[in-house]
């Protein structure tokens, strides 16, 4: 059943990304994506890690237009500082701590920091993420918080 | 059915301009800071904001077309590997010692 | 309005050009070249669209991934000194 998913998602892709669909073409596609589900199985086999992951999809579209309007606030903020004639060096590294259990939500919360200008998560311990902030204040750790919050939410689907 | 088109290629441009600005603005930033971890900020002004104003530009510009997929495609594939590479860099020069100058003077 | 996002790309590639060549220390070269790449799939994606040939986005989406894996590589050989398997290495040496 997996591998029917997986086929029937690799031919789509090709499908989509080739747009002709004369029989030599087809029979390239399908060649190579029968070459793909081997290789994919193989890995499989190798690292024996399955991946779980209950999304709720309207939380999730709406927590990236609130990333987005984050990135977009935190832009124009990076901006003014490319732009000021003194550069403010105000540069720290901060400590801030994840609530979230499974990996897939912690590379969602380190990803959505290093998305946003301004902060960028340089390591990760297994209790906290060291992250460098560009100009630091006391607000950045508000907001690093409020988004811990809203994954949190997102992981536990309420 | 002139004036949409109109519409939508005033919505393009101004997509693409913005993103232009931005994309000049993050090149900017990381010729002119002083140190190497201000310059990763700066690199990400052009990953996150000028990159994707581009690329919705370049969408609106060609509508519903298989063009406008291979958008979405490089956009996503961008999404997922930018912040992974920076996130790479930055760990990579953390673990060689490489800190802030205002770091080692306060301590 | 293709050319103006044409232009302002080739002067953010000038820039980061410049930051390769001074670029003190290795870190700053890598993220020039990472940055560069980006300027160059938006590059392709746009001359594409400049001249009417939209199928450029293919080379653009082959540029993205080849960049992605160039930089990964680059810096797990500062890391590891090897391309390969890194705990696979350290045991041929020590074994």
């Amino acid at each position: 059943m997996k591998n029917f998913i997986k086929f029937f998602l690799l031919f789509g892709l090709w499908l989509l990304m080739s747009g002709m669909l004369t029989p030599l073409l087809i029979i390239f596609g399908l060649s190579s994506v029968c070459g793909v589900m081997i290789i994919i199985n193989r890995m499989d086999k190798a690292d024996n890690y399955d991946l779980k992951i209950q999304l709720n999809l309207l939380q999730f579209v709406y927590y990236l237009s609130w990333l987005s309007l984050e990135i977009v606030k935190a832009n124009l903020k990076v901006t003014k500082i490319i732009l000021s004639k003194t550069l403010p060096r105000n540069q720290r590294f901060l400590k801030v701590k994840y609530s979230q259990n499974s990996d897939f939500f912690q590379v969602m919360f380190a990803n959505s920091i290093t998305l946003t200008p301004g902060t960028i998560s340089t390591e990760t311990e297994p209790e906290y993420f060291l992250i460098h902030a560009l100009d630091y204040s006391p607000e950045d750790i508000e907001s690093l918080k409020e988004m811990d919050l809203r994954i949190t939410k997102l992981e536990k689907g309420v | 059915m002139q004036n949409l088109n109109f519409l939508f290629d005033i919505i393009s441009w101004t997509l693409l301009l913005a993103g232009s600005f931005f994309i000049i603005i993050g090149s900017f930033g990381i010729y002119r800071f002083p140190e190497f971890w201000s310059r990763l900020q700066a690199s990400s002004v052009i990953d996150s904001l000028g990159l994707y104003l581009i690329l919705l530009g370049l969408g609106v510009q060609s509508g519903f077309t298989f063009v406008t997929v291979k958008l979405i495609i490089i956009g996503l594939f961008l999404f997922l590997t930018g912040p992974t590479s920076t996130h790479a860099l930055a760990n990579a020069a953390f673990i060689s010692g490489l800190r802030p100058e205002e770091k080692l003077e306060t301590n | 309005m293709f050319l103006v996002a044409i232009i302002s790309l080739l002067i953010g590639m000038i820039l980061v050009l410049v930051r390769l060549f001074f670029g003190p220390t290795v870190y700053d070269r890598v993220l020039a070249v990472n940055a560069f790449g980006t300027h160059t799939v938006l590059f392709i994606g746009v001359l594409g669209f400049l001249t009417g040939r939209p199928d450029f986005l293919d080379i653009a989406l082959l540029y993205a991934l080849i960049n992605f894996v160039g930089t990964i590589t680059i810096l797990k050989f500062f890391k590891y000194r090897v391309i390969g398997d890194p705990q696979r290495d350290i045991e041929e040496r020590s074994g």
